[in-house]
């Protein structure tokens, strides 16, 4: 997995790329998490990511939480076909902020 | 999902792994490969994939839980006969509690718990069988194509 992050005012823009699994997550965390603990209002691009599976879902809800707590929000942004799939076989379309 | 399925060609190929977080993206390139040889539609593949790499995430964070720098190996087993596609996985970690292995309730969001709901919500079965020697776990997934 790699990422690029552009700020824009106080939108961070993550662009993940890769794969997310169980060995990809902490890594995922420590580009997000600070993001969120600064106060900032993060997107994650997921145009680029063809594959998470259910660690990869977790850190999407847990920065979801994470972003609630700081009364700020996520967005997770253009999510790919195969991505978008796993997020609505975990009946998340209704919670995530998807555009 | 369920799509009715040409007829399939017999098939079983098996591979062993590290128990590693880092071996989940070999598992999931072994999977991808023998699926292609099944001539599958994508999306059935790409749900295919999943439940196999949760399996294996399984085996590596809850079977081998206390011993994460392990150098013992799973085997991941898929064969197709008949249309029918046994997935089977073997390891030498710790004994499977069958009674406390449950997902989260779907509409309690938190982080965590998803794995099992994936496998269940992708294939027809899952059977935790005693491992024949030299295993200790020998957990079978199947489903009709």
């Amino acid at each position: 997995m790699s990422y690029k992050v552009t700020e824009d005012g106080n939108i961070s823009t993550v662009f993940l790329d890769g794969e997310i699994d169980m060995d990809k997550t902490e890594a995922a965390k420590e580009v997000i998490f600070p993001l969120i603990d600064a106060g900032k209002e993060v997107h994650l691009n997921l145009s680029n990511v063809q594959y998470m599976d259910s660690s990869g879902i977790s850190v999407l809800i847990e920065s979801h939480q994470k972003a609630l707590e700081m009364n700020n929000k996520l967005i997770v942004k253009d999510v790919s076909k195969s991505v978008l799939k796993v997020i609505m076989m975990a009946k998340l379309e209704q919670i995530l902020n998807l555009e | 999902m369920n799509a009715e399925q040409p007829e399939l060609k017999n098939i079983s190929e098996k591979k062993d792994f590290l128990v590693r977080s880092s071996s989940l993206k070999d598992v999931r390139t072994f999977s991808r490969e023998v699926f292609e040889k099944l001539e599958l539609d994508q999306s059935l593949k790409d749900e295919l994939v999943l439940a196999i790499a949760e399996a294996a995430q399984n085996i590596v964070k809850h079977a081998y839980k206390d011993f994460p720098d392990t150098d013992d190996r799973m085997v991941v087993q898929i064969s197709c006969k008949d249309n029918k596609l046994e997935i089977a996985f073997f390891d030498n970690g710790k004994p499977v509690e069958k009674e406390k292995i449950k997902h989260r309730a779907i509409d309690d969001i938190k982080p965590g718990g998803l794995g099992t709901f994936f496998i269940q919500e992708i294939m027809d079965s899952i059977v935790f069988k005693e491992g024949n020697k030299p295993w200790i776990n020998n957990l079978v997934l199947t489903k009709k194509l």
